[in-house]
């Protein structure tokens, strides 16, 4: 579905105002690839979008478009009403490849946005402790970004986020760089903390399963120029237990679905 | 090293090259090598040498004074170079043309420049330090992965936050290096200004020893000076492996 047809009949069943409007966005590199063409989207308070496609569909460009990590060629970013220009205060970013600070300890790196802002240390070791413990990595605020796994590392990457209380969570493939145990076991700990922290969440992967285990929506991106092809609400009972929801019928049909609509689009 | 099953260290060999020296001096082959315990001797009437300590005091101040521009200049010149590509393009040439020059031969323009005095030598090592020191940090800024710089960007740092709190720290390692081989250079620099100069701290005694085919405190002398370019390289490599930890780690 394109720029036309907006809205979208799926989105319409969107109660919660829209926290991050993306309005016309397009992005060309220097050398004439266009890597994004007409974004129109909004993102519900509180939801959790997966924007999904096959690699070269500009899905991570959207997503540093939207930290305010680059410039868009044209069209705007709205967050929460206000024109983003550059990066701020109520967007956290999780990164693919962790980008923790080797030198620095868990408690430091988790703490680091804080410390940034200038907040007193004792504030933000406080802050940092809760989060490390909610990610599950007590006991390791001592230890260094090598002495982890790299499942551990982007737990530390995750709690970082959290920490700055930010009301956006932008996740540029987070999972990707883990082994698949640790990724199914983390994507479960995501639905457990979206429970807890209430934020809105958007998402970036290539994992079709990955993309309807977590989401609440999934937006379905076509590559060159990558542009909205569809947008998705699979309708999964989130109460359920993480192996009944992966042997649900809507899961997997929507899996196979989006699978079909990807298909043409991989050589 | 080991020798029939037992352990030796390393400077074991350097006692065998000193016992060399000593059969050399003692067999009064030429004059130039005089026996290496007279120079021990000379070393020790040396040291407590008012004289020998003014010049001792005059030469470090120079090095230290140039060595502490040379590396501020130094690392602002490579972190620019690393991270602005017009600076690289402009800059680049010349440090690389200057890293590999033989910049004795610019010592006389110092002179003229700065005249016969301390601010020439402190020039020299500035002169011979900084290049190198440039180089390497702009090597060491420019494999920082690109996605620590967003992170700090992301949560918020300033421009100078992402060069205080994140490339000074990823670019450590080969900054670290760079200030090792320059310190090398910066004992060169010494030296070479102070002997080109030749009236002031150790230039003025090397002119007087060697003037006067006093060889065994020129080799004193000399003796000192290695030992101090080797025991300050030393001490920046004993820095540098302590953050051996997180060197190999940034690019994974």
């Amino acid at each position: 579905m394109n720029r036309a047809a907006a809205p979208k009949p799926q989105d319409a069943g969107a109660a919660a105002p829209a926290i991050v409007e993306v309005r016309g966005i397009a992005k060309a590199y220097p050398g004439g690839v266009q890597a994004l063409d007409g974004i129109d989207l909004a993102f519900e308070t509180g939801g959790l979008t997966s924007l999904l496609g096959p690699s070269g569909c500009g899905k991570t460009t959207l997503l540093k478009i939207i930290a305010g990590l680059l410039a868009p060629s044209a069209g705007e970013v709205y967050v929460q009403g206000r024109k983003v220009t550059g990066p701020g205060a109520e967007r956290a970013f999780v990164f693919q490849d962790f980008a923790l600070m080797p030198w620095a300890t868990v408690l430091r790196n988790v703490a680091f946005g804080l410390e940034l802002k200038g907040r007193p240390r004792a504030e933000r070791h406080e802050a940092a402790r809760h989060y490390i413990d909610e990610v599950g990595l007590t006991g390791f605020e001592h230890a260094y970004p090598h002495e982890l796994s790299g499942g551990m590392r982007q737990r530390v990457g995750l709690a970082r986020a959290l920490a700055v209380n930010a009301e956006v969570l932008l996740m540029d493939e987070p999972f990707s760089a883990v082994d698949e145990q640790t990724r199914r076991k983390f994507q479960e700990d995501l639905l457990r903390l979206r429970e807890a922290e209430r934020k809105t969440f958007l998402f970036v992967t290539h994992s079709i399963e990955e993309a309807v285990y977590v989401s609440d929506r999934i937006v379905l991106l076509s590559p060159r120029p990558g542009r909205v092809s569809r947008s998705i609400r699979p309708d999964i009972p989130r109460d359920d237990s993480p192996d009944r929801i992966r042997r649900h019928p809507v899961y997997l049909d929507t899996v196979e679905e989006i699978w079909r609509g990807l298909r043409e689009f991989v050589e | 090293m080991t020798i029939y099953g037992h352990r030796v260290p390393m400077f074991a060999s350097l006692v065998l090259w000193c016992v060399l020296w000593e059969i050399v001096g003692r067999a009064d082959v030429i004059f130039l090598i005089p026996p290496f315990t007279d120079v021990l001797g000379a070393l020790a009437e040396l040291l407590p040498n008012g004289k020998f300590l003014s010049a001792t005091a005059t030469t470090l101040r120079s090095f230290a004074i140039g060595m502490a521009l040379a590396i501020v200049a130094g690392v602002a010149l490579g972190a620019l170079m690393g991270r602005v590509r017009a600076a690289d393009r402009l800059l680049g040439l010349w440090v690389n043309l200057f890293v590999s020059a033989p910049l004795t031969a610019l010592v006389p323009v110092l002179m003229i420049l700065f005249g016969l005095g301390t601010k020439t030598i402190v020039a020299t090592v500035f002169l011979f330090a900084v290049w190198i020191i440039a180089l390497d940090t702009r090597a060491g800024v420019r494999q920082v992965t690109p996605s620590l710089v967003e992170m700090g960007r992301s949560f918020g740092a300033t421009r100078w936050q992402v060069y205080s709190r994140i490339l000074a720290f990823a670019a450590l390692p080969e900054i670290l290096a760079g200030i090792r081989l320059g310190m090398v250079r910066g004992v060169k620099g010494v030296v070479i200004g102070q002997l080109l100069v030749s009236i002031i701290g150790y230039g003025e005694l090397f002119e007087i020893y060697s003037r006067n085919f006093l060889m065994k405190q020129f080799w004193a002398l000399t003796i000192l000076l290695f030992a101090f370019a080797l025991v300050l390289s030393e001490g920046i490599g004993l820095l540098e492996k302590r953050i051996e930890y997180y060197a190999g780690e940034r690019n994974r």
